[in-house]
This record gives C-alpha cells, sequence and structure tokens, in this order.
C-alpha cells in the first residue's frame, strides 16, 4: 500500500469516525454544552421564560444565601436526609449482601427476593409506601399496634416524615446495593478469613479488620454515589409530602423545582442547580483527598 | 458450617425475605379489599371475598389502556434510540481512529457526573421553543441523540472486549466498518444490547420526572403521570390505587423475572438502579 493510499484510508477512518459519533456529538452540542451554557447565563438574569432574560449580576445568589428562608430549610433537609439515609443504606445492603454472598440452598431466589423492591421506583413506590404509612390504616402503624406501640402519624408528622422517607429509601434501593456488594465481598481472598480464624478471631474483628478494608473500594465509591443520590431526593418528596408538613421535606430538588415550574423563576433555579453542582463536585473531591486516598486497592482488578 | 450455624443462617436469610416482601403482600391483599375492609382497625391479610371489581374499576377510573399505550410508544422508541445511535457511537470509540477521540471521550464520561438540574431549565425553555412541550419529541428525541450517556459506555466497554481478529478477518475480505458494526459487532454484543434495552425500559416506563414538565394533556400521559394525578385527586380510594399500582408494576415485574441475568450483570458494572 503507498503512503499516499495509506493516507486517504486514514483521513476516511476518520470521517467515518465523526460519522459514527455524530448522534451524540449532536445530542451533546444541543441537550447538553448549550443549555449548561445557558443555564450559567440565567443564574445571573432575572428570567421568567415569557419576557426575555434581564442581566442582574449576582442577585439571585445574593437573595437565596441572605433572604429566601426556604433555601437554608431546603439545604438542611436534604443534609439530614443524607446524614441519615447513607449509613443506613450501606450497613443495610452490606448486610443482605453478606447473608446471600456464600452458597446455600435456595440461593438465588433469596437474592431474587431482596433484589425485588428494586425494580419498584417513582410514582409506584411512593403510593405504595404512602399507603404502608398511613396513620390510621396503614400496614407498619397496624403493625405497630398489635405490639402495643402507638404509631407516629410517619408522613403527616414534621417529625417522623424524613424518617419515613429514609425507611423507604431502603427498602427500595438494598437490593440494588446488594448486588454490588456481593460481587466485592466474593471478590476477597479465602485464605485471609481462614487464617483469622485459625487465630481465634471473632466476627467482628472479622468484619473490622477484613471485610471493610479489603471492601475498601467499593464501599468508598458506594457511599459516595449514595450521597450523591440523597442530594438529589427529589421524587419521593414531591409524590408523597410536597415538602410538607411544615416544610420538612422541602428538600434541595424540591425547592428548585417549585422556583422552576411553579414561580417560573428559572434565574434562580439555574442558581440553585449551579450550586448543587459545585456542592457535589466539592463533596466528592474532598471523600477522594481524604478517604480516597488511603484505600488500598490490592485483592481485585 | 456447623449445623446449627446453617440452620441459625438459613432463617436470617428466609425472614429477612419475608419482610421484604410484605408491602407487595398488603399492595395485592389491600387491592382486593371491599372499602370497610380496606379501613379495618385491625390488619387483615386475606379479604373475606376478594373483590376482582376493583381491577375493573381501576380501568375505569382512569384510561389505563391509552396510558399504556403511551407509555410504551415513548419506552419502546427510546429503547430503539438508546440500542441504534448508542451502538453507533460506541463503535466509533471503541473500532474507530479518529482525531480527538480520547478528548471526546473523557467529555462524554464528564457528562455521566453532571446533574439533571443544570440542564434542565434550558431544555425546557429550548424545547418551548421548538413548539415541543405536550408533545413525546422531548421524551424520545434525547435518545436518539444519546441523551443517556451511560448506556455508549457500557456498549464501548463491551466492544472492547470483542477480539480484534474477528473484525479483522473481515476487513481482509473487504467487508467496510458499518458491514463489521451490523454483522460482525451487534449480533456478539447480544448481552450487552440486552442489558441496554432492560434498563432503559425501567428507565422509561417508571420515568416521572420528563411526562410531569412536558407533557400537560391528560392524553398525553403516561401511566406514571396519570397514576400521580390519580392519587393526587383521589386519596382515600386505596384499593383502586393498589389495584392501578399492581398493573403499573406487572410489565416490570415479568420483565424482571425473565431477565434476571442481565439486571445483575448490568448492575454489577452500573452501581445503580434502573
Amino acid at each position: 500500500m503507498s503512503r499516499h493510499a495509506s493516507g486517504r484510508f486514514e483521513r476516511q477512518e476518520n470521517r467515518l469516525g465523526y460519522l459514527f459519533a455524530a448522534p451524540w456529538l449532536v445530542g451533546f452540542f444541543g441537550f447538553t454544552l448549550i443549555p449548561v451554557v445557558l443555564s450559567v447565563y440565567y443564574s445571573f438574569c432575572r428570567y421568567d421564560v415569557l419576557r426575555p432574560p434581564m442581566y442582574i449580576g449576582l442577585e439571585n445568589y445574593r437573595y437565596l444565601l441572605t433572604e429566601s428562608g426556604n433555601f437554608w430549610k431546603s439545604v438542611w433537609n436534604t443534609f439530614y436526609f443524607t446524614a441519615l439515609r447513607v449509613p443506613l443504606v450501606i450497613v443495610g445492603s452490606l448486610l443482605l449482601a453478606s447473608l446471600v454472598s456464600k452458597p446455600m440452598k435456595g440461593i438465588g431466589i433469596a437474592r431474587t427476593i431482596y433484589y425485588m423492591p428494586s425494580i419498584v421506583s417513582g410514582v409506584a413506590l411512593s403510593v405504595i409506601w404512602l399507603w404502608m404509612y398511613n396513620p390510621s390504616h396503614g400496614l407498619i402503624n397496624q403493625g405497630l399496634a398489635l405490639l402495643g406501640v402507638p404509631g407516629p402519624p410517619w408522613l403527616e408528622s414534621p417529625e417522623w416524615s424524613k424518617e419515613a422517607i429514609v425507611l423507604m429509601g431502603i427498602w427500595s434501593i438494598g437490593g440494588g446495593r446488594m448486588i454490588i456488594f456481593i460481587a466485592g465481598l466474593n471478590a476477597i481472598p479465602r485464605h485471609l478469613y481462614e487464617s483469622a480464624e485459625l487465630d481465634g478471631a471473632g466476627w467482628w474483628h472479622r468484619l473490622v479488620h477484613i471485610t471493610i478494608p479489603q471492601l475498601g473500594g467499593v464501599l468508598f465509591l458506594l457511599t459516595i454515589v449514595e450521597i450523591v443520590t440523597c442530594f438529589q431526593v427529589f421524587t419521593e418528596a414531591y409524590l408523597m409530602t410536597r415538602g410538607g408538613p411544615e416544610n420538612s421535606t422541602l428538600f434541595y430538588n424540591l425547592e428548585l423545582y417549585f422556583k422552576a415550574f411553579q414561580d417560573y423563576d428559572m434565574g434562580v433555579a439555574s442558581a440553585m442547580a449551579w450550586m448543587l453542582f459545585v456542592a457535589t463536585l466539592a463533596v466528592t473531591v474532598v471523600l477522594f483527598q481524604t478517604v480516597g486516598r488511603r484505600i488500598h486497592y490490592e485483592g481485585r482488578n | 458450617m456447623p449445623r446449627a450455624q446453617r440452620a441459625l443462617h438459613a432463617a436470617a436469610v428466609w425472614s429477612l425475605a419475608a419482610v421484604l416482601l410484605i408491602p407487595f403482600a398488603w399492595m395485592l391483599s389491600s387491592s382486593l379489599k371491599p372499602p370497610d375492609e380496606v379501613f379495618a382497625d385491625s390488619m387483615r391479610w386475606i379479604p373475606t371475598e376478594p373483590r376482582w371489581d376493583n381491577y375493573r374499576k381501576a380501568f375505569e377510573e382512569m384510561p389505563i389502556l391509552l396510558y399504556t399505550r403511551n407509555t410504551m410508544l415513548i419506552t419502546t422508541l427510546c429503547i430503539l434510540g438508546y440500542l441504534v445511535s448508542g451502538s453507533l457511537v460506541a463503535y466509533s470509540f471503541a473500532r474507530l481512529r479518529w482525531k480527538g477521540r480520547d478528548a471526546w471521550f473523557m467529555v462524554l464520561l464528564a457528562t455521566m457526573m453532571l446533574p439533571p438540574q443544570v440542564t434542565i431549565v434550558p431544555l425546557f425553555v429550548i424545547f418551548r421553543k421548538l413548539h415541543w412541550i405536550d408533545t413525546f419529541m422531548p421524551l424520545i428525541v434525547p435518545a436518539w441523540l444519546s441523551g443517556w450517556p451511560f448506556f455508549i459506555f457500557l456498549l464501548r466497554q463491551f466492544f472492547l472486549t470483542i477480539p480484534h481478529e474477528l473484525t479483522e478477518a473481515a476487513r481482509v475480505d473487504g467487508a467496510g466498518h458499518f458491514t463489521i458494526y451490523l454483522r460482525i459487532m451487534l449480533p456478539l454484543s447480544r448481552p450487552a444490547l440486552a442489558t441496554v434495552a432492560i434498563f432503559a425500559f425501567l428507565l422509561h416506563w417508571n420515568d416521572f420526572f420528563g411526562p410531569l414538565i412536558f407533557l400537560a394533556q391528560e392524553s398525553r400521559f403516561t401511566l406514571a403521570l396519570g397514576l400521580m394525578t390519580y392519587a393526587a385527586k383521589h386519596q382515600s380510594e386505596w384499593s383502586i390505587l393498589m389495584a392501578m399500582s399492581i398493573v403499573m408494576l406487572l410489565p416490570t415485574l415479568a420483565v424482571f423475572l425473565f431477565c434476571q441475568r442481565y439486571f445483575v450483570e448490568g448492575i454489577a458494572t452500573t452501581g445503580s438502579k434502573g
């Protein structure tokens, strides 16, 4: 093949490469890059969609940080929700995984059942749990009544509403996270446990000194995924409580939605979106710099 | 493991399984109860007489068939979009050499981290300018333009595992890239394509945010949006609401039970639910 011909082939493959990638390139410019640029611009504007955006500098940010009570309320709610849910989901799904990681009779069925709640999401999930949490006729309070415990009004009380959404979240996502933990647990070399058992190490010792350090990478990544998921909580609160009672479930994204699609205050909503993005990025970077560095990834490829 | 320990382990496994199934059982039981039993003061699992009529009523109170048709139309077109355009793009990232490819791939990975809230407001504005609000376009077109970069990533990773010898042999025989993509890559990538299809199915069947923002007329509603609207209006019709939820869940349950292994494989690589 002459050099000339190979150059032609290269150019041809170059063209073909762009052609094959065109659907994504077009989508990237149209549905990601341009919206991102617009979103930055809107965050410095007063904009209600009907009239053209009007530049107002940092006013939206100033308003959110110093004037809007709901903004800080939503930040606090989201923080509380995250702090409560992340450890519970991690521990819960690790527990599920450790129960079904080793071979036993009917293990496939057990795993299927553990995973099943994960396919219920969004509206159906919320409708089912609204009914489960019904203060007088729902299953949970009727069950508590059988035990002689008066159940709280759950979603109808500011003290229990966030806890209720967290509990539902564990049911709905535990099985999905479990599968990743099963893969992680099975990758831990057997001999580590065997030698620990010979040394007479108990269950707790094995968990703290073998399982958790060995799961390091998986545990760390799932924690980050879980934090990001919690920062973005929306659907459950929108469907079950609309942010109530007394704004106790007004999460960040719910407030953002209200600003954008009820008040049509697109400027403030865009500013909120950017602050969320920066907060997410900051938390991720800090975690990678502090905890992430100390994790050793040996034992898995 | 000693025998006693094994029995204890099994007991723990199955009692937890029972606890996790409770909401399903309660949903089914409630959907078959007459109103006075739904609001009974004590717990009752088996309705005295199962009321299948609740299901007929569910179909009467909400145009379930119309909403199912809308949801299926959107979901099917989205799945096709992800499969067709996603696999083309993935092929280009996995097998073609073009200028800036690796840089663009980094950009693709970066877009996976971008929270959807950042783009939703401008997207609403753009779709409004295009007169796409209250049509299915905003829900379908992004799928054809690779709106879910994760699927491209998943397919590309799979394409990379296909041995070069297979495609090189075809090239020697004079096959072009499109032929190789169509006749070699796609048939060999069935498991990855199935995983994408299943996740896309769950994603769009249950999607509620997109329809909430972009659809207005009730005749264009999806099941999720319809169920939400009905639930907001009829907060105490629990048996009807449970019947509706079951109807909406059935297809996803069926897909899950028949395609379990793709779920597990997909999740092991993604780390999230659909």
